[in-house]
């Protein structure tokens, strides 16, 4: 199932300019489950959705602790993403061994955005399958970055990946003015409310689908978090308290509602032909 | 640190040898002659480092002098070293182990420089920086043969720490290395310690300046030539060497030293 002649070797050009399998290695990001990014004066936050292969299954890992100061959430290929967050937590502890410093942040992305960027030009290679949203946080406050598997790295206000990951980014480029002056709960449900638009119909967000990464100081219902505000993640109980404050979709959802038992799901995303991602299992996280 | 030691006249008296080929605990034997892989002695040699905290940062001071054993080879060398804007370090003991590691830093610097991204090194990093390095060669028995002062300033915060050729570390407001250590370390002690975040800039340097005077007198590797080098908020200053007026005069009336008259 060749789409041409140019997309089985990536280190060749196509007419047009385009690295196939380049673009198909972001397509790989596309079919893993959403994951949202955004960040205030004080904090930085990840939200993921996880999935599970069916009803014996745990739900699959988004969030991986890189130090104390960096974590990221993924969606793609989990094999691959634990194979650049252990490179990561090497980098990590090297420059906390021999210089005694936190890594800075903007030089972690940009060390495994090179590591992706030789996988698009080196013969015999492939490119990683998964794209990154990594937030941490340094003297010059909070940060967000995603990375992606074309070598790319950039630093956003707030970002979303991932399956339906588009319906996220509208309602982040709807949002994102208020986010600087939010406090944490206020960012946790923009995020919640971001991450509940890349739902398939019928599903909704749960404690055990969901995920929450936090840099920042401890907020009004977290207790036992150190003066730093150093990376964690939430999940199960502890955030039920969140998802509790979520504002139900009403009105411009409402219209939508009655006919979606019938309609497959997710239209507005590129998600490839097989309208239930969460059977795909290659893509797993 | 036994660098720097007088020769023993009983077995070379008119330093027919180079320091590589001398009698070490009676035996001939050349560090030379199966070709050298590891260092096991300095050659060319610098003496004390002296630094202390003040009022505005930091304040280091070293002799302008290499020696070669006890000869005093060269008379001009710098031993302050900046590091960035925010740090400087001095160097004791092994010149050219000192130069390498000046390499090592420089390209370092060139890489902060080039990330451009506003994390130079600060000056605790370019410590711990040089522990893993000065440790990592003594594990592979090769050691760079040196003591070194690293100082600086940070977001308002001076930094004073001491690492060695074994990779020991420690700080505190008032240092030394080798001789210094001990004839300097007590009269810096008694002048700095409590008065740190006080101690004016002129009596900083009067401090250093009187410390390097009493050492050139008592060090025997030592010279009236030195520098100090200044780091506060504003950056890194090395200056020009400074001489000392000093004179032997007094030392005619010794017994021992001067013409003998009985």
């Amino acid at each position: 199932m060749f789409r041409n002649t140019y997309d089985s070797d990536n280190t060749v050009f196509s007419p047009q300019g385009r690295l196939h399998q380049v673009e198909y290695a972001l397509e790989a990001v596309k079919q893993g489950s959403a994951a949202v990014g955004l960040r205030s004066k004080t904090h930085a936050i990840l939200l993921a959705l996880k999935r599970s292969t069916g009803e014996l299954a745990s739900y699959q890992q988004k969030m991986y602790r890189i130090d104390d100061h960096v974590g990221v959430a993924i969606a793609g290929l989990t094999s691959d993403a634990r194979v650049l967050s252990n490179f990561m937590r090497q980098q990590a502890m090297s420059s906390r061994m021999v210089f005694n410093r936190p890594i800075p942040v903007n030089r972690l992305v940009s060390s495994i955005a090179d590591k992706a960027q030789v996988n698009t030009q080196e013969y015999g290679r492939r490119p990683y399958g998964v794209g990154f949203l990594v937030i941490g946080g340094d003297k010059t406050g909070p940060h967000l970055y995603e990375f992606s598997p074309s070598g790319n790295s950039y630093e956003y206000y707030a970002m979303s990946i991932g399956a339906r990951s588009q319906s996220a980014k509208t309602y982040l480029e709807k949002h994102y003015e208020k986010f600087m002056d939010c406090n944490l709960e206020e960012l946790i449900r923009h995020g919640l409310h971001a991450l509940r638009e890349t739902l398939q119909q019928d599903k909704e967000l749960t404690i055990h689908n969901t995920s929450i990464g936090i840099i920042g100081p401890a907020g009004e219902h977290e207790k036992a978090v150190p003066p730093e505000g150093p990376f964690r993640i939430l999940e199960g109980e502890p955030i039920d308290v969140y998802l509790k404050t979520m504002v139900p979709k009403e009105s411009a959802d409402a219209p939508a509602q009655p006919p979606a038992a019938a309609a497959p799901a997710g239209q507005e995303d590129p998600v490839p032909a097989a309208g239930d991602d969460a059977d795909v299992q290659m893509t797993e996280d | 640190m036994s660098w720097g030691r007088p020769r023993n006249d009983a077995v070379d008296m008119f330093n027919t040898y180079p320091l590589n080929q001398r009698a070490q605990h009676g035996h001939a034997h050349d560090n030379f002659a199966e070709g050298v892989q590891r260092t096991q002695q300095p050659i060319v040699t610098g003496t004390s480092v002296l630094a202390i905290k003040y009022k505005d940062g930091i304040m280091m001071a070293a002799d302008t002098l290499a020696s070669y054993g006890s000869l005093a080879r060269f008379k001009n060398i710098q031993r302050l070293h900046a590091v960035g804007d925010t740090t400087v370090i001095g160097a004791s003991g092994d010149m050219s182990d000192f130069q390498y590691l000046q390499g090592l830093l420089d390209e370092l610097v060139t890489d902060e420089f080039t990330a451009g991204d506003g994390n130079a090194l600060a000056p605790h990093e370019v410590h711990e920086y040089l522990a893993r390095v000065l440790y990592a060669r003594r594990s592979k028995m090769n050691p760079l043969w040196n003591a070194l002062l690293v100082g600086g300033v940070r977001d308002g915060a001076p930094f004073l720490g001491y690492v060695d050729l074994l990779g020991t570390t420690y700080q505190a407001s008032t240092l030394a290395t080798g001789y210094g250590a001990h004839i300097a370390l007590p009269l810096l002690r008694q002048a700095v310690e409590t008065r740190e975040d006080s101690l004016p800039e002129d009596e900083a340097r009067r401090i250093l300046t009187e410390s390097m005077r009493v050492l050139f007198y008592r060090d025997a590797r030592s010279l009236n030539k030195f520098q100090i080098a200044k780091v506060t908020a504003a950056g890194v200053d090395i200056s020009e060497p400074i001489v000392l007026d000093t004179h032997w005069s007094f030392a005619e009336g010794i017994r021992g030293y001067g013409a003998q008259t009985q």
